[in-house]
């Protein structure tokens, strides 16, 4: 057992840390949410062609650094702890996962304009009536000549403003919730057919209402695997979401502790009052047990379908439950200033709460677990 | 003792009901559900139409416009309230100022103010808590200093709810800086339009606008404005604190809360089922409706001990602690029913497409409500400063 980064890694998460500290202060974070695009494209493009970290997950074939989920996890946490509203997750963790998991033309095709950063991708897989049940699907693919017609309502889907390809959860065949017969997608995000309501989400993200209307696509925008793929490649974005959320909680703690140093009542920082210095140190806690179990399941993403979703299940409950603490914590801590838009707790909290069911909340991931793993 | 309501309660309540689903104002309905924003007019409405029945302020001495009701009949009143979705009317005069002014404000001042507060004339606004002083609120530093018949006064007021409607505000003030810190406090009321003041908005998390700064540059207050004696005035932010707790428990409103849950949960699927079948569900809105009795019951023996001569106390931290968790509560499950509906932020909604609608209309607000309401367990003295209180006041230790 080894548990240490290499120094690639350890390299890899200083330069993004460092580009971030440059350029993701929380003034400027604001200008770009209230941005009529919502973000400002520069940082992407250094993200991408400038410092190459989009190549960080991708093989060398394909002009990436060869690295894979631990590199995914170093990024989300870098993003998360200055709650980054780059489409990473849906573009670089989600649709190169994808990419990967499938190989072959698609992935020769696309790959390099991810790391390039011409590629930007949205996740349609949720729907109104969905929940987080993946298989819970009524957008339909129906076989038409060498192709396929698309016809749905995709919900809230995050970074889908921004993207250039969407990755489409849609039915070719069987009834609502049955496994068999949801397939992934990979299509332009400009394919005639398709319409969008755009909003800003409570977390500083933009996203979309996608609407299919007898989209015609290509055959070979079905990327094969089913449901399995779709379920192996959520696992991997919900590990990276609480990666993402691991960085969160580091900031959470720090930013309480600072401001309790600072805030003065009853003649002395409120630091030194015992009743806030125990829920500090259950938000360390917490966020301690946030990057073991992120770390955990980052391991774990390689292993069969069952375990890793047993595996990935109990990570993203105890995320989820550690990040309510964190973030109400958080607030409560730092009183009334904690719960305007004036100081950067706050956001973090909004992105933590959001994290929370993202992918599945905490009762969605043990009923999971438990029908994994418990006779019934 | 008798946990029925009497012949004539139930009587009382047909009345209630009846009064309430004649004269409650159109436009205002459904809009507390939907957790619409409301304005200064939709408050009014409400308040105006009680006012002229005589029913705006039920727990005020009849001497001073109260409506004599019983203890049940009170509780009768802001069930029925609550059950038909009324907005709750605006606190500050009806319930704070007006209270204190009744039981320290000499003659005139009650004269003065008291049929205004019921009438809705003035809106009114609380100059507590200050950047420096929050939960040690008798730290406060806003000064006013005495010139012949006036008072001037210096400093800044924070998290001022509704202060950019009020025409006056009730205002914690250091009259004697050399005196221990309690006993060097006044109490003043001060007209919102004398020049020197300014009202500054603080945007919440949600995208609100419900507090504010408000700043005092050499604000003239007549000396005839301070409620009791000077110096004295924190015997009166007390009483107003240990008032406002009571009310801060919300036990009515929360049980329409849970009984919309209810009712959304119950339509909303989560795979074949509603989500009010989900196991994980049900159990934690069993686990609130069991609280929420808890509270309701903790309450009604507190208004009996009330009724029964004895002033709200310590015990009042009690309801403020659970009411305020309790509140919280409603809005995480609200936000978990939303599921992916909780992400878009309503604000942002382009004008135009009438035809998608994003979301059910009552998961529109859930995460802003959510964020909001953490308030909840900060304000009126935060949940820590009402545990000291229980410990100090109640444990003597």
């Amino acid at each position: 057992m080894d548990l240490s980064f290499t120094e690639t890694q350890d390299m890899l998460r200083d330069t993004l840390a460092r580009f971030l500290a440059d350029t993701y202060d929380f003034e400027t974070r604001k200008k770009m949410l209230a941005s009529p695009e919502g973000r400002d494209p520069g940082i992407w493009r250094a993200l991408s062609s400038e410092l190459g970290l989009t190549s960080a997950p991708f093989a060398e074939e394909h002009g990436g650094m060869g690295g894979g989920a631990i590199e995914n996890m170093i990024m989300m946490e870098e993003l998360g702890k200055v709650i980054a509203i780059e489409p990473w997750l849906q573009t670089v963790v989600i649709g190169g996962g994808a990419l990967k998991a499938v190989g072959g033309a698609v992935a020769d095709a696309v790959i390099p304009g991810i790391i390039a950063g011409d590629t930007t991708i949205a996740f349609a897989y949720a729907e109104p009536q969905g929940r987080y049940n993946l298989a819970d699907i009524g957008t339909t693919a129906k076989a038409d000549g060498a192709g396929y017609v698309l016809n749905g309502h995709k919900a809230s889907v995050y970074a889908a403003p921004w993207a250039t390809h969407l990755l489409v959860t849609a039915r070719t065949g069987g009834s609502r919730r049955e496994r068999a017969g949801v397939e992934l997608f990979l299509i332009d995000a400009n394919s005639p057919g398709i319409s969008r309501r755009d909003y800003a989400t409570v977390d500083g993200f933009r996203a979309s209402e996608v609407y299919f209307e007898n989209c015609a696509i290509p055959g070979d925008a079905l990327l094969p695997g089913g449901i399995d793929l779709i379920e192996r490649i959520v696992d991997e974005a919900t590990v990276a979401v609480c990666a993402e959320g691991s960085g969160i909680a580091r900031k959470l703690l720090e930013g309480t502790v600072e401001y309790t140093k600072q805030r003065k009542q009853f003649g002395q920082p409120i630091g030194k009052f015992q009743a806030l210095q125990h829920r500090m140190a259950d938000m360390l806690i917490e966020a301690e047990q946030i990057a073991s179990m992120t770390l955990m399941g980052t391991l774990r993403l390689n292993i069969p379908a069952a375990e890793r979703k047993a595996a990935v299940s109990l990570v993203k409950a105890k995320v989820s439950r550690g990040l309510k603490i964190a973030g109400q914590s958080a607030v409560q801590t730092h009183g009334g200033i904690g719960i305007t838009m004036e100081l950067a707790i706050g956001h973090y909290f909004k992105r933590a709460t959001m994290i929370e069911s993202q992918f599945g909340t905490a009762d969605y991931h043990l009923e999971r677990y438990e029908a994994l793993t418990l006779p019934a | 003792m008798d946990l029925e309501f009497s012949p004539e309660d139930i009587a009382f309540r047909d009345e209630v009901r009846t009064f309430i689903a004649e004269n409650y104002p159109a436009e205002l309905r459904g809009k507390q559900d939907e957790g619409d924003e409301l304005s200064k007019e939709d408050f009014l409405s409400w308040h105006k139409v009680l006012y002229k029945k005589g029913w705006v302020a039920p727990a005020w001495p009849v001497e001073y416009g109260g409506t004599g009701w019983t203890v049940t009949q009170r509780y009768i009143w802001s069930e029925e309230t609550a059950r038909a979705d009324c907005i709750r009317l605006m606190p500050f005069g009806l319930t704070m100022v007006g209270p204190v002014i009744y039981t320290f404000g000499t003659p005139e001042q009650k004269a003065k103010f008291l049929p205004r507060i019921l009438s809705g004339e003035d809106w009114w606004c609380q100059g507590y808590s200050e950047p420096g002083s929050g939960s040690d609120l008798a730290s406060l530093r806003t000064r006013a200093v005495r010139d012949g018949d006036h008072y001037i006064v210096n400093g800044q007021k924070t998290w001022t709810t509704m202060a950019q409607h009020a025409d006056w505000g009730f205002f914690l003030v250091r009259t004697n800086p050399d005196a221990k810190q309690q006993e060097g406090i006044s109490f003043l009321l001060v007209d919102m339009k004398t020049p020197g003041i300014e009202v500054r908005p603080i945007i919440t998390l949600g995208g609100e606008h419900e507090v504010n700064e408000v700043f005092l540059e050499d604000v003239r207050v007549p000396v005839e404005n301070r409620v009791y004696e000077e110096d004295k005035g924190w015997t009166c932010a007390k009483f107003l604190l240990a008032h406002e707790r009571v009310g801060i428990a919300g036990v009515a409103a929360s049980k329409r809360g849970i009984e919309r849950i209810r009712q959304i949960a119950a339509n909303e699927l989560d795979g074949e089922k509603p989500l009010l079948a989900n196991p994980f569900f049900r159990r934690k809105v069993a686990e609130l409706e069991m609280d929420l009795t808890a509270l309701e019951y903790t309450e009604l023996r507190t208004l009996a001990g009330e009724a029964a001569g004895k002033g709200p106390g310590a015990e009042s931290s009690v309801l403020k602690i659970k009411g305020s968790e309790i509140q919280q509560r409603l809005t995480e499950l609200t936000l978990e029913m939303a599921g992916h509906y909780g992400a878009p932020y309503f604000r942002s909604f382009g004008e135009g497409d009438n035809e998608h609608g994003i979301g059910p209309a009552w998961a529109n607000r859930a995460a802003p409500t959510y964020f909001n309401t953490r308030k909840t367990t900060i304000y009126g003295g935060s949940n820590e400063i009402q545990r000291n209180i229980i410990a100090k006041m109640v444990l003597g230790l």
